[in-house]
């Protein structure tokens, strides 16, 4: 069927609600609102205020009591409205959920799931705009996807839903409207693997999220002047698939790691740290990164654009490595 | 002439509760030791001085309600009935410890008895405590939620939220406020622009009240009636301890901040001799008695050094493990 990856997040918000009783969503404006990219829309209606619970705009108090409530028997889904107000409940999920269950020895865990949104490109400025996925990819006790298509954006919220320990979902803003087809029967998928989303023999893209889209494109380019990228779609930050990308960068012998996030300190510097360590003597060029501009994200379209990964920096990128 | 003792205190009553404030005390004074013989290590907050807080506020609750903490929590912990020994070897860091020997003193932790750690995040709790509530209420289960904070926690973010959400949604939460005048080292009416706490909590539109929390009936009385409000659905309630604690925030405070003279106006006011006094008046406690508990309690607090003594520590090969939880093909 034709259909939106936002359509998809519904779906599968809309599954989780049916099939699992202890499920929940509660999260700012997920209710009556249908939630601020309209994932939820239709949801309260469905399911009641019970279990589409609006919350007052208190992030620390609202993800805690997901927290509490996953202790105490119930599946919350909490929706923090964007990664740059999880800031504000960072506390409770690096303080609180990843070290429950260590620190007390193993005696309890925190099924819980938080989604939010990521992600540059609607000229929404530095406080609404930026990437700090490698953040929660840095916590142990963490499990961290990123749903770059359809399918995944359907088919994640399950799986993490059966996880016993926190799961941070983050759907990057600009995928929300990507259209696209997904199977009738779609449905939960797995979460441990990345996956190649094209194969090819020359260099290895490696990306998550939002950026898929542009390192897709710009493999198609490269195609066309004669140089065949495998693109290598992470989904799973935390814990990162190693066995795929050592595999298919010792195929390729290269590779570009393209990454919203700031290149200082980001998710491409682990990735790129590990291939060093793991894949070095297989390379036959330096690894590159194609990442944000060490700057806040701007308002301005032309300098925002300017900020990204985009799929000509990420030709340019490729040209370098194989051209010198 | 005082009021009439409550029922629950017959004698049974009275010497059980006089043995739980006396063995809080000696626990930690013994700690207090093990502490400057390098046996327990990190931050050991002592609680001396704050004992009827949670001995009048925890015999409020039941086996099944839920209790959260904050990082001055040994006294929480032995009433609610975790065994000193398991206490003890958390301190001593030791695999028998309640945490395995993986939290210390700020984080016990005994999910048999729903105790649900001491947090050393200040305000860090309530949040908690409100999504455990909250899943109660939607599961439709009779329970209470005991939050314990500090009047250090009244200035953080998490206060407002939480009081503010669990008022809001009508939640089971009985939040109870040790205030013993000080932020670590910062006086209250240095660190609150309105210091009575009961009046901030009211203005969520929750029944509060401001209780002696040097008087064990006194702290009993007001938690009873406010578990069995919350518990019968009419949402959350807050009471505020006004208590003292007699020792260093941490055993590393030299206690610049206060005066020496106030710490000994308020040891006048010592909860156990303060009870003990009115026992003595009721004829409900005699020399025998006193002579008595305070042998139970050395041993058992003896036991629990020897207990911790003697236990092993968490093999390294462990380090990583329940860092998540334990699955299949993993």
């Amino acid at each position: 069927m034709r259909t939106t990856y936002r359509e998809a997040v519904r779906m599968g918000l809309r599954e989780a609600l049916q099939r699992d009783p202890r499920a929940f969503l509660m999260g700012e404006d997920v209710g009556m609102y249908g939630g601020c990219y309209a994932c939820s829309k239709g949801l309260l209606a469905e399911f009641g205020p019970e279990r589409v619970r609006d919350t007052p705009l208190s992030e620390s108090a609202f993800v805690g009591a997901g927290i509490g409530a996953a202790l105490n028997g119930m599946r919350p889904i909490v929706e923090v409205m964007t990664v740059n107000f999880s800031m504000l409940a960072l506390d409770q999920i690096v303080n609180t959920a990843a070290t429950l269950r260590h620190m007390s020895g193993g005696q309890v865990s925190v099924p819980l799931v938080i989604r939010m949104a990521t992600g540059a490109g609607r000229q929404v400025a530095a406080q609404h705009s930026h990437s700090f996925e490698a953040w929660f990819a840095h916590i142990p006790g963490l499990r961290v996807l990123a749903p770059a298509t359809l399918e995944d954006a359907r088919g994640m919220l399950w799986t993490a839903l059966q996880d016993p320990d926190p799961v941070v979902i983050f759907e990057h803003a600009m995928l929300y409207a990507m259209e696209g087809e997904l199977a009738e029967g779609a449905g939960a998928v797995e979460i441990e693997r990345a996956a190649i989303r094209r194969p090819g023999a020359h260099v290895s893209l490696i990306t998550y999220g939002g950026s898929l889209r542009k390192c897709l494109e710009a493999a198609t380019q490269l195609s066309q002047q004669g140089i065949e990228a495998e693109v290598v779609d992470l989904r799973s930050l935390r814990p990162l698939d190693d066995e795929t990308l050592f595999a298919s960068v010792a195929r390729t012998r290269r590779a570009v790691i393209v990454d919203e996030g700031w290149k200082t300190g980001s998710l491409a510097a682990e990735v790129s740290a590990r291939l060093c360590e793991r894949v070095f003597y297989e390379l036959d060029a330096p690894i590159a990164r194609v990442c944000s501009a060490e700057a806040p994200i701007p308002y301005a379209r032309h300098l925002e654009e300017a900020a990204l990964p985009q799929p000509a920096r990420i030709v340019e990128a490729v040209r370098g490595l194989l051209h010198g | 002439m005082s009021p009439a003792l409550p029922p629950f205190l017959d004698r049974g009553g009275a010497l059980a509760r006089l043995r739980e404030l006396m063995l809080i005390r000696r626990f930690e004074e013994r700690s207090a030791e093990a502490y400057s013989a390098g046996k327990i290590r990190g931050f050991l907050h002592l609680y001396i001085g704050e004992e009827a807080c949670a001995v009048g506020t925890l015999r409020a609750l039941t086996p099944d309600d839920s209790v959260v903490s904050h990082y001055r929590e040994h006294g929480h912990a032995l009433c609610r009935g975790i065994p000193a020994r398991a206490i003890m070897a958390e301190m001593y860091a030791k695999a028998q410890g309640c945490s395995r020997g993986r939290g210390g003193s700020m984080h016990l932790f005994d999910a048999s008895r729903r105790f649900f750690g001491g947090n050393a995040i200040v305000g860090g709790t309530m949040p908690l405590a409100v999504g455990l509530a909250l899943a109660d209420q939607m599961q439709h289960r009779r329970r209470v939620t005991a939050c314990f904070l500090g009047d250090g926690a009244a200035a953080e973010g998490e206060f407002h939220e939480s009081l503010n959400l669990a008022s809001l949604w009508e939640l089971p939460v009985l939040f109870l406020c040790e205030n013993n005048l000080y932020a670590m080292g910062t006086a209250l009416l240095r660190h609150q622009a309105q210091p009575d706490l009961a009046a901030r909590a009211a203005t969520y539109d929750m029944p509060s009240r401001a209780v002696d929390g040097m008087d064990v009936i006194a702290v009993e009385e007001a938690a009873r009636a406010a578990a069995t409000a919350v518990r019968e659905g009419l949402g959350p309630q807050f009471l505020e301890l006004k208590t003292y604690r007699f020792r260093s925030h941490s055993l590393y405070d030299p206690e610049l901040y206060r005066d020496k003279r106030e710490v000994e106006e308020w040891k006048k006011r010592d909860p156990i001799a303060l009870f003990e006094a009115r026992l003595r008046a009721e004829s409900l406690l005699g020399d025998a008695d006193r002579e008595r508990l305070a042998r139970e309690v050395e041993a058992e607090v003896a036991d629990a050094m020897a207990f911790a003594e003697a236990g092993t520590p968490e093999p390294v090969e462990d380090l990583l493990k329940d860092v998540t939880t334990p699955r299949e093909g993993r």
